[in-house]
């Protein structure tokens, strides 16, 4: 096959992922923000897919927030990482998958370095060892859990229940996909696509029927910037980054978001809430937001999944506008229920943004 | 020589030219040139700025990433020391956008680490307002990996910290257990999951890899000069923890003067 121009350049970064066999590491901000996204990742990947994927409730953070807000060295950050390695190791698996993207860069940045430097990586062994009486061999694989997700998208659309169309016009739904930096920014070849044209988020939009709309500011950064948004007197810089975004991709009307690292989603849908507060200003229809999913919640919903099963009621954004393009079938007296259908009471409302 | 200057005097004038124009490399650098960030992120920096174009963070802070690169690369610990005392390093989001672009496969982003590292550990954090926001970072994010087993924990996330979490999360944190159960998490619970608890030997590990790597001394450094700080500010501990999380001076943007 002769490759021209942008596909050639595209060849250039696809990754050959294995099929089967991870070991699973979860990420801090997606199990407190998103835990159904990795219920259902672990769901999705193991009981539709019939692939073997481990966890073990020994395994931790791997620091990465606490590194990329400069509060731990980086040795404690590597060993920490070494552990996870350690257990993986102990645990008979070679692939590693985690849940976050700041992991996924900080395990490949982690490697990479240690490939470049390899007396860091024997100092790192020493101690782990001293610390936690520990060895491990490196994973023959790092993958994030977006690229498990983009692999089998075309089994997953096999046995999709809804595409992700109008269901009363057949016109497919207008996409943004918004990727993690981390993902593929600091080593383009370890992200299916690179960092100029990453397809792991619009390889599944194709996929499942949507379409996949370009803006000027895809690429930017959603503004989570770690110290930028942790300490309360910076989020000026987080919430103007979102802001700038969704001011870009304002004129091209998309209906839904879909992101692959953790923090994205949350920005991407609570700052919304407050330029709506602060500024009476909405960037979806009559009064909405934008919402935006993680890949495993749009993956939920091609597969017929209930919505509050996937956790869409912890959104600030209403799903129910897409819900209903969609055609997906929800009951609205459920939506604030906990288990077994057990009554609490429902949050507030927003003044300005539109909910349910 | 007659007239002219004495070959003493032309040495003289030579020293002086060589003393005025190289700038004093020192300690600092090379303390700095240790860091393997520093490595990885500089090598060949042309100046040309494309990572200033691309940043995030020079879109709405004063904040240039090719100066800074420019300051490390001239090697002068007077200039390093400024540098680390002030408000810039602490300005970079480490979305590492810049390495993307750099024509030379440098990372500003990773300098910006380099720097702050020597920061924290020399104490120039407690400098500038934005350095000395390292307290409430390394005492939140820490005590979380330290207690709970991650850096971010819904039972040490409080709402009124994070307004901008929405009512959603408000009424998420006053149902954890109910809430979180419902979207198949494990609760502070046995075994596997999301959010379980994480078993006391584990973060007995924890604990000891900060121990062995420095984590921990890097903890009581910061928590040493940032003492310092607050007694010389005339505020308790609790009022220094409060005003770094929270107060932001004029002057920090672009557009302000």
């Amino acid at each position: 096959m002769i490759y021209e121009g942008k596909q050639k350049i595209w060849s250039d970064y696809q990754k050959e992922i294995p099929d089967d066999h991870w070991f699973y590491v979860r990420s801090c901000i997606r199990q407190s923000f998103f835990p159904a996204s990795e219920h259902h990742f672990l769901k999705i990947t193991r009981e539709v897919l019939g692939k073997d994927i481990y966890e073990t409730p020994h395994h931790t953070t791997c620091g990465g927030i606490a590194y990329h807000s400069d509060t731990i060295p980086q040795e404690t950050a590597m060993t920490i990482v070494a552990r996870q390695f350690a257990l993986m190791t102990e645990a008979g698996y070679k692939n590693l998958v985690t849940s976050c993207i700041s992991s996924f860069g900080n395990y490949t940045e982690i490697l990479e370095t240690w490939r470049e430097f390899p007396e860091l990586e024997t100092r790192i062994r020493e101690y782990l060892w001293k610390s936690c009486r520990r060895e491990f061999e490196k994973p023959a694989y790092v993958a994030h859990a977006s690229d498990l997700m983009y692999k089998f998208r075309n089994e997953i659309a096999e046995k999709a229940q809804r595409r992700l169309v109008d269901h009363s016009t057949g016109e497919p739904l207008r996409v943004v996909e918004h990727i993690g930096c981390h993902y593929s920014k600091m080593f383009p070849h370890k992200g299916v696509g690179g960092a100029e044209y990453p397809c792991v988020l619009s390889g599944m939009v194709d996929a499942w029927g949507g379409q996949v709309i370009d803006y000027p500011e895809r690429r930017h950064c959603c503004g989570f910037g770690f110290r930028q948004y942790l300490v309360k007197a910076n989020r000026g810089y987080s919430v103007s980054n979102t802001h700038k975004k969704f001011e870009s991709m304002e004129p091209y009307h998309p209906d839904l978001i879909i992101t692959n690292c953790p923090g994205c989603p949350y920005f991407l849908d609570r700052w919304q809430y407050v330029i709506a507060e602060q500024t009476g200003k909405t960037y979806g229809r009559d009064g909405f937001g934008i919402p935006a999913l993680t890949y495993e919640e749009l993956a939920g919903l091609v597969l017929g999944y209930d919505p509050w099963d996937l956790g869409l009621q912890i959104h600030q954004v209403a799903i129910e506008p897409l819900l209903d393009k969609m055609g997906v079938e929800y009951d609205p007296q459920a939506k604030y229920l906990g288990l077994n259908k057990k009554e609490i009471l429902r949050p507030g409302l927003p003044q300005n943004l539109k909910c349910f | 020589m007659g007239k002219g200057v004495s070959f003493s005097g032309f040495f003289y004038i030579c020293s002086l030219y060589v003393y005025v124009s190289f700038p004093k490399m020192g300690k600092l650098y090379d303390e700095l040139s240790q860091d393997y960030r520093l490595k990885e992120g500089l090598k060949t920096c042309i100046n040309c700025g494309t990572c200033t174009a691309i940043c995030p963070a020079a879109e709405f802070y004063k904040y240039d990433p090719r100066k800074i690169v420019d300051t490390v690369q001239r090697q002068d610990d007077e200039e390093i020391e400024a540098l680390l005392k002030s408000d810039t390093i602490w300005y970079c989001g480490e979305c590492m956008s810049c390495m993307t672009r750099c024509p030379r496969k440098n990372g500003a982003g990773l300098v910006i680490m380099a720097l702050r590292n020597l920061a924290a550990k020399k104490g120039y954090f407690t400098c500038s307002e934005k350095g000395r926001q390292l307290y409430p970072l390394t005492k939140a994010l820490n005590g979380n990996v330290l207690n709970l087993g991650y850096c971010v924990h819904p039972s040490t996330f409080a709402y009124a910290d994070h307004p901008e979490s929405g009512p959603v999360f408000e009424w998420v944190l006053a149902h954890k257990e109910d809430v979180y159960a419902r979207l198949g998490a494990n609760y502070q619970g046995d075994g596997a999951g999301a959010l379980r608890r994480i078993p006391q030997e584990d973060l007995d590990e924890l604990k000891a890899i900060y121990d062995v790597t420095g984590g921990t001394e890097r903890l009581e450094t910061v928590e040493r000069f940032s003492k310092a700080k607050a007694e010389e500010m005339g505020m308790t501990m609790e009022e220094y923890l409060a005003y770094t999380f929270s107060h932001c001076s004029p002057g920090h943007f672009n557009d302000e003067d």
